[in-house]
């Protein structure tokens, strides 16, 4: 018997939020130790974190228990140049094979390079219509984090936590506290979901989730597409939340309906029924609640070495005597790190480098509105701008919209879907001590690939904005 | 029970700084590897090489330390399980540290790791206790949650499942959710996106 009843209908669970009721029917036991043994209805593999973790399993002789609950692809090794095989570098190419064999070993699905649905896992599993409402998703990255914009219950594991969910599709955890963060309002123009979540971590910290799932609501959020959904979900983890999840609704549906995972016919029906119900009661209980003004948030960009470290972009470099004074010995290293001055605007910041994709932001959305600010400019001499799109999915999908000759036109780079300098374990990164502004979501010292590389973080489209101006540039003056 | 930890005797190495992310602890290109044997070497690799020979794992008296003390919200970042690995494998036993990010200290339990938090003032402390006197053991009571050595003894906090997991020699999971067929079983029975969304 399911322990959480289908359909509103049941006001028991009224005060119950989606976490608890997808945390309810996942719980398989308690563990000795006190954590619940939680089962999760996905697991995704790529090629980093799952080689050892099969290596684990070898050695103590367990099987895959749920192959067919196992979607794997490759992202993080990949080349976004040229994807022949074998790849150029022999490493890269090692990682990629292991986990081709190790997929036909134990019958797992693998969206390979070619396949039409290669790219990076969190953005080829909605893509598919695996992500769906009510499962618990686990991965071994820390973005799964992303999936919950479905109304998942979506966690990043380690390498021995891979092994456990390959072992016995489950998982050892503790329940989380759950804190609402609502935006209400209409976002300004030119401010994007980016923005809204940097502005988010910027005012609550990099520590500030922990020990919390972020569930997103309010009207900002009802507005928002799913892949902008995404975008914020994604992010719940730099803000250290342990996960992100925004209620399933029409949006949602609309969304799901005629993927390939998805259900159909009727099942779609009792499917649609099934996911409204999950939907956090309207009296159901936060441990904590947060509410902030959409309308009051400008494109944001950070400046620093944490996402914390962000700042609207007309604002100025902080002055370490203007923040709390536990913040003041990073903003002493990251003053020190960027050799960027307290007090000076951000914004006419130069950049060498523009990098637009990642799980962040590499959807077709992105894409669309980068081209839009990238469309019949060219990027500033001497600088290096390309486009990494998220999956094949979309590589194809802006390839027929015309986006590629539109980058290609204003001199950006148009690249093959992965990872890319996001991090660097493929040939694209920073060198020696240039600076990035970067659509995706880390900028810690060394991310892009030099050790004294540079990152700001921003929106895609203030990416093709910075591009088009070499230096710091507020969108919103290129948008008018 | 042999998995069971409850007493390291070690030396300690202060490590100084808030928010010291995965990523400096062992840098993405050190990820490309199929097998975690060898990341012991690359801990810290960048900082290091930053450091020119000066960062408390190149100082000769930190070599064989098995203690090192953190400040806030250490491990944050990615979740690769390379960085607790690289860290193990360099010879840490256990960290103390003011908070660490969640995903890290799953990782770090799942390894047999302890990440023992105290508050600030007494990271402090015990940092400046150690940096004077780096060639003193010092004793981590896993059970009694205490740190004891030349200088003080300080009180340690760690979540309750976790230290009972570590103290009673169940932090290794792998086996107690695999054992638990039938209850997985009947939880995949009352999933409904797994049975078509009739259940
Ligand atoms: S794009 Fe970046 S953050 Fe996302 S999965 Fe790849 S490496 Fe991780």
């Amino acid at each position: 018997m399911p322990r959480v009843k289908r359909g509103a209908d049941n006001p028991r669970m009224s005060a119950a939020t989606l976490y608890d009721k997808i945390w309810d029917l996942h719980r398989v036991t308690e563990l000795p130790g006190g954590q619940t043994q939680l089962f999760i209805g996905l697991h995704l593999i790529h090629e980093v974190t799952s080689p050892q973790a099969f290596a684990m399993l070898d050695e103590q002789g367990l099987s895959v228990r749920h192959p067919e609950r196992t979607v794997a692809t490759v992202d993080h090794i990949v080349p976004t140049t040229s994807q022949v095989r074998p790849f150029a570098d022999p490493l890269a190419e090692q990682m990629l094979s292991t986990l081709e064999g190790n997929c036909a070993r134990h019958g797992i699905m693998l969206h390979g390079i070619g396949s039409g649905h290669q790219g990076i896992v969190h953005v080829i599993a909605p893509e598919l219509g695996l992500t769906q409402p009510g499962m618990t998703i686990a991965c071994g990255d820390s973005h799964t984090s992303t999936h919950g914009a479905y109304g998942a219950i979506a966690f990043g594991i380690g390498t021995s936590q891979v092994r456990d969910v390959l072992a016995s599709q489950s998982l050892a955890m503790g329940k989380l506290r759950v804190r609402r963060i609502r935006l209400e309002g209409e976002r300004q123009q030119g401010v994007f979901a980016k923005d809204v979540i940097l502005h988010v971590i910027r005012r609550l910290g990099v520590k500030g989730g922990v020990g919390y799932a972020y569930e997103f609501a309010g009207s900002c959020i009802d507005a928002m597409s799913m892949e902008e959904r995404m975008t914020l979900c994604n992010m719940a983890i730099e803000g250290g939340a342990r996960c992100g999840y925004v209620n399933p609704d029409q949006t949602t549906f609309d969304d799901l309906r005629g993927r390939p995972g998805a259900p159909s016919g009727e099942a779609w029906d009792r499917a649609v029924t099934w996911w409204r119900s999950l939907a956090s009661g309207r009296d159901a209980q936060f441990d904590d609640e947060v509410v902030f003004d959409a309308a009051a948030i400008a494109p944001t960009i950070t400046w620093g070495i944490t996402p914390g470290q962000g700042i609207g972009i007309d604002e100025a470099i902080p002055l370490a005597s203007d923040l709390p004074a536990e913040d003041r010995p990073l903003a002493e290293q990251a003053y020190t790190y960027m050799n960027l001055q307290p007090g000076v605007p951000i914004a006419g910041t130069r950049v060498d480098v523009c990098f637009i994709g990642s799980c962040t932001n590499g959807q077709l959305s992105d894409l669309r509105d980068a081209a839009a600010v990238a469309r019949g400019r060219h990027v500033a001499p001497g600088i290096k701008a390309f486009v990494v799109p998220g999956s094949e999915q979309v590589a194809m999908a802006a390839e027929a919209a015309g986006l590629d000759a539109v980058f290609r036109q204003a001199g950006f780079e148009w690249r093959q879907p992965g990872c890319s300098m996001c991090l660097a374990m493929n040939p694209d990164r920073l060198e020696g001590r240039q600076i990035s502004a970067s659509s995706s979501n880390r900028n810690f010292k060394g991310r892009q690939g030099s050790a004294s590389g540079r990152t700001l973080l921003m929106s895609p489209a203030m990416v093709a904005a910075a591009a088009i101006e070499g230096a710091v540039t507020d969108v919103r003056s290129l948008l008018r | 029970m042999a998995n069971q930890i409850r007493r390291i005797e070690r030396r300690a190495i202060a490590l100084e700084g808030n928010d010291i992310d995965t990523d400096r602890i062992i840098p993405a290109r050190f990820l490309k590897c199929v097998t975690f044997e060898g990341l012991g070497a690359w801990a810290f690799a960048d900082d290091r090489t930053a450091l020119a020979g000066c960062h408390p794992f190149d100082q000769d008296h930190h070599q064989g330390a098995g203690l090192l003390v953190v400040n806030r919200n250490f491990g944050c970042g990615s979740s690769r399980e390379h960085a607790p690995q690289s860290l193990g494998r360099w010879g840490i036993q256990a960290l103390i540290g003011e908070s660490f990010a969640e995903i890290f200290s799953g990782n770090c339990l799942a390894l047999g790791l302890p990440c023992c938090t105290t508050d600030s003032e007494t990271i402090s402390a015990l940092q400046r206790a150690v940096a004077a006197n780096p060639a003193a053991d010092y004793h981590l009571d896993v059970e009694a949650l205490t740190i004891t050595g030349p200088g003080g003894s300080w009180p340690l906090t760690m979540p309750a499942a976790a230290h009972r997991m570590l103290t009673s020699g169940q932090w290794d999971v792998t086996g107690q959710l695999t054992a638990r067929d039938a209850a997985l079983r009947s939880t995949a029975t009352r999933l409904p996106y797994l049975t078509g969304f009739t259940c």
